[in-house]
């Protein structure tokens, strides 16, 4: 029965041979495990972040100009209105893009978790979700066909004899393509949320006489609560930081703080100083949006969905 | 029971949305095969689109830098996330929430973001810019995402067999790979599939790190679709979308073989 290779082995694996003479030194194992990955995303990211950080208090940094000392210049020039008028657009953008995945998003969650017969259900969540596998790129590039002046929408709309419609370049196809592009996140989340949903509860409120109205807002919403707030701010997030959409279907009057800092880093301007300032204020909000969710979301949710 | 589903309201509904979700793939794939290069009317079939794709060599190296970045950086992701996601099941040390909350970091902070500080970071490093310094840049949140995939497969394993082979004799580095690695296989998998199709995808990092040696797919791809509307993108946008929907398919039919697997032990 012996499998010969779980016996202590002499073979000539060099790592097998050192995890046997240092195993009684309990430290080595954790380190060697965690030492690689952690060290790569300390050298990596941790490290990269503090220096941004830097960078950001250094005013009026350029490549290949000298810096002058320390200072708060850069994130004061966020306050100029033009820069304000950029930040508020990107929240109204995520927002808006929020609120159209929660209201499109909702039915389908629901109908697919509650309503939809048991025997496709798996598979007509993955068809959902299936959009998600192809480049980001190429579905907002997608849209570009559809929306502009002689796509797809106004040669249907020629054919219904209504006006043209002049979307590509707008807010409008912003918002359509951050729609479309999170949606499926949306509904993936409010899936695992209503999908726990305890239906006698609903069975209940309607024996004691509950109006369909009432048993969603006093039973269903309230219930799946901490799924909404985890897929309205990923959601957000995502749309906040999205660089694809705003460049590809907004046009010059889209600029968002992603296409902004984008700008001056790989853009003429090369002010790097600037476009790290503009990066710490968007990695605050986002931090700030995942403090909400861990304090009013469920946490469970969230993992579940990520996987 | 088989009765007839009911057409509600949220069926309907739902019906368009897949409809909304799935029409900009349709319009890319029709048009693909439309003859006319600048109008959405239809002016016969034709194949000219993809037969200029496949004359594309500017495409065909992008698509080859992409591939191997991907292929690279995920073979790394692998074993350090797999390893990062055991240390943190298996061990409680001092720091461990700090650790962890490192480990999550890429997938909470903005691409636009981790593809500033890098470039500043290799800049005042004076580290050239190549494929390489892509490659090293994936790496960080494809291994964050794996990790994050095998962590939530270790949950549900039975810890019991790993210490059964430690009874056995197995030397810790043994049960490792002879017990848990197996037994962690198809979130490693799902998670690998995840973390390519990310970094396939993945446009700004690229950007930032990529020098002028170095040309990935979404990069070659950006460059065109900026400046209006090219047939043979939408050509490409076929291929590729055929590509990932073979590898979504291997991706959901493992998920449901583990599944399955799982059912039947518990």
């Amino acid at each position: 029965m012996a499998d010969s290779s779980l016996r202590p082995s002499n073979n000539s694996n060099w790592w097998s041979r050192l995890s046997d003479q240092l195993a009684p030194r309990r430290w080595l194992e954790p380190v060697l495990l965690l030492g690689p990955a952690g060290l790569w995303l300390f050298l990596l990211l941790v490290i990269p972040t503090l220096l941004i950080l830097e960078i950001s208090l250094v005013p009026g940094l350029r490549l290949g100009q000298p810096a002058e000392g320390y200072g708060l210049g850069n994130y004061l020039q966020i306050l100029q209105p033009v820069y304000l008028r950029v930040i508020g657009r990107s929240l109204a953008f995520a927002l808006g893009s929020t609120l159209l995945c929660l209201g499109l998003g909702f039915p389908v969650a629901y109908w697919l978790a509650l309503m939809s017969p048991k025997r496709w259900r798996n598979l007509l969540l993955v068809a959902f979700i299936l959009p998600l596998w192809t480049s980001s790129l190429l579905r907002a590039y997608a849209w570009t066909t559809i929306l502009r002046p002689s796509g797809v929408l106004n040669t249907f709309f020629q054919g219904l004899g209504l006006p043209a419609q002049n979307w590509l370049n707008t807010p409008t196809a912003v918002f359509i393509g951050l729609t479309y592009s999170f949606l499926p996140y949306m509904v993936l989340i409010l899936y695992a949320s209503l999908e726990k949903l305890d239906t006698r509860l609903l069975e209940a409120a309607a024996d004691l006489g509950a109006t369909p109205q009432q048993q969603f807002w006093k039973i269903t919403v309230p219930q799946t609560f901490p799924g909404i707030a985890a897929g309205c701010l990923l959601v957000f997030i995502a749309a906040l930081g999205d660089f694809v959409v705003p460049t590809l279907l907004g046009g010059a009057s889209s600029m968002n703080i992603s296409r902004l800092i984008y700008n001056q880093f790989l853009g003429p301007t090369r002010a790097w100083g600037f476009g790290s300032a503009l990066s710490m204020v968007l990695i605050f909000a986002v931090s700030l949006a995942i403090a909400l969710l861990l304090k009013y979301g469920d946490r469970s949710t969230v993992t579940e969905t990520s996987q | 029971m088989a009765a007839a589903p009911k057409v509600t309201w949220q069926s309907l509904f739902s019906t368009v949305m897949y409809g909304f979700m799935y029409f900009p793939i349709i319009v890319l794939a029709v048009y693909s095969f439309n003859a006319s290069r600048y109008s959405a009317s239809w002016e016969g079939f034709s194949l000219k689109w993809y037969h200029s794709l496949f004359q594309d060599s500017r495409i065909f190296s992008a698509l080859m830098d992409s591939l191997t970045i991907a292929f690279v950086a995920v073979a790394v992701s692998a074993i350090l996330g797999t390893m990062m996601a055991i240390g943190l099941a298996k061990y409680r040390f001092r720091g461990k929430g700090l650790y962890r909350g490192m480990a999550y970091l890429p997938l909470i902070i903005p691409d636009i973001a981790i593809a500033v500080a890098t470039l500043v970071f290799l800049a005042s490093a004076a580290i050239p810019l190549s494929l390489w310094t892509i490659i090293v840049s994936h790496v960080v949140f494809c291994l964050a995402y794996i990790a994050v995939v095998v962590a939530s497969r270790l949950q549900n394993l039975d810890p019991n067999l790993e210490e059964a082979a430690l009874d056995l004799g197995a030397t810790p580095f043994q049960a490792m790979m002879k017990v848990l690695i197996p037994q962690l296989a198809p979130g490693i998998l799902a998670g690998c599939l995840l973390a390519f199709v990310l970094s396939m995808d993945d446009l700004l990092i690229s950007s930032f790190t990529a020098g002028g040696g170095a040309n990935p797919l979404p990069l070659e791809i950006f460059s065109r679709v900026r400046t209006g509307v090219k047939p043979d993108i939408n050509a490409l946008s076929v291929v590729l979308i055929t590509g990932s929907a073979l590898l979504s398919g291997v991706a959901e039919y493992v998920r449901y073989r583990s599944d399955r697997h799982r059912q039947r032990l518990s």
